[in-house]
């Protein structure tokens, strides 16, 4: 029955994220955080730090260590096969299809549509963590740690790795 | 045909590389299958991205598998997603799993609350980035409207996303579509 839970946990997120694997991932959290409660913000947030700071696709290495929490090494290539699969599957499938409408406006302004709604899961999955944060830690650690961050990501352009590193050493010392 | 040996580096490379999540690494794969190995030419490695953008799911294990599958058959499609995906997924689990190891030591507990806001930013950062390329695509008139209706269907009318996302593709393809393109 996990199995199954997991297959479509995944599934939702990987037939409906547009814009690659970074789109799917507020849609894996609604699944995994709200729907099955296989995790909490918190622990989500800190598997999506991880995982953001190591290479690779973002979307299958949340999928793979999600489903190996839940499901053991079964579970682990159940949820990769949901993530990749269905996807995959319809640009083998389409691809001549998509191919011969590829200059298609309709075709060409696909992905265009379902961005902004993308971009509204992803502000809200924003704010869910920024909530989180404030929860367990308080209002100025927050907004120190927000925007240390913000400068070292975005004005100094430093690699996520560090930031996260960062973040870890700060609190692990102070909270 | 490209050899198993070849198909395998080339994804492994551009996985283990690739910082940032696939969108961001799609770079090092054109690098890899154009440049280095010469699976495919330039331009359909374009139209083959620009196809594989039309679909939903993540980018790099739809551009792998088409590209293992068209280079190497079967065998290659299934050997270009083990090297995209498993070596960061098995990290993955490694750390993760060393982590949960050290869990009861204070130290660890607050390392978690100080990533909590590094994420949160990261995730700003992100929704910003989707903002811009939605602009991109659509201007600010129609990407503002889509944003504002998705929000009202998601949070006043309380719709599951998907709904939404399905109701914005059957409107990319059904909705009558002006002439010239917008980059014709």
């Amino acid at each position: 029955m996990i199995y199954l839970q997991l297959f479509w946990a995944f599934f939702y997120p990987g037939i409906l994220g547009y814009g690659g694997g970074p789109a799917s991932i507020p849609l894996i959290e609604h699944e995994v955080v709200d729907k099955y409660g296989w995790m909490t913000t918190a622990e989500f947030s800190e598997a999506l730090a991880l995982g953001n700071s190591l290479p690779g696709p973002i979307a299958t290495k949340m999928a793979g260590c999600i489903g190996y929490e839940v499901g053991g090494i079964f579970g682990a290539m159940v949820a990769l096969f949901a993530t990749v699969g269905p996807s995959l599957l319809a640009m083998l499938v389409l691809l001549n299809i998509l191919y011969r409408y590829r200059q298609s406006p309709r075709v060409k302004r696909l992905s265009g549509f379902v961005l902004p709604a993308i971009a509204v899961l992803l502000a809200e999955m924003t704010f869910d963590f920024m909530k989180t944060s404030l929860d367990i830690i308080g209002l100025l650690a927050t907004m120190l740690l927000i925007a240390g961050a913000y400068v070292a990501l975005e004005k100094l352009k430093i690699h996520p790795v560090f930031v996260v590193m960062t973040g870890l050493a700060i609190g692990g010392i102070f909270l | 045909m490209a050899s198993q040996k070849e198909i395998f580096v080339a994804f492994f490379r551009s996985g283990i590389l690739g910082f940032g999540g696939g969108p961001s690494a799609i770079p090092l794969v054109k690098k890899e299958v154009v440049d280095t190995f010469q699976m495919m030419t330039d331009e359909e490695f374009a139209e083959v991205l620009a196809i594989g953008n039309t679909l939903p799911g993540p980018i790099i294990t739809k551009m792998a598998g088409y590209i293992g599958y068209r280079t190497g058959g079967w065998i290659g499609l299934i050997n270009a997603l083990i090297a995209s995906v498993l070596p960061t997924v098995l990290l993955m689990i490694l750390f993760l799993a060393a982590l949960k190891q050290l869990k009861d030591f204070d130290f660890v507990k607050g390392m978690t609350n100080g990533v909590v806001p590094v994420v949160t930013v990261m995730l700003g950062l992100l929704t910003w980035d989707f903002l811009k390329k939605s602009k991109k695509s659509l201007g600010w008139k129609a990407g503002g409207f889509i944003f504002a209706a998705s929000f009202a269907g998601m949070f006043v009318i309380g719709l599951h996303p998907g709904v939404i996302i399905a109701i914005l593709f059957l409107a990319a393809l059904l909705l009558p579509a002006k002439k010239e393109g917008k980059d014709e």
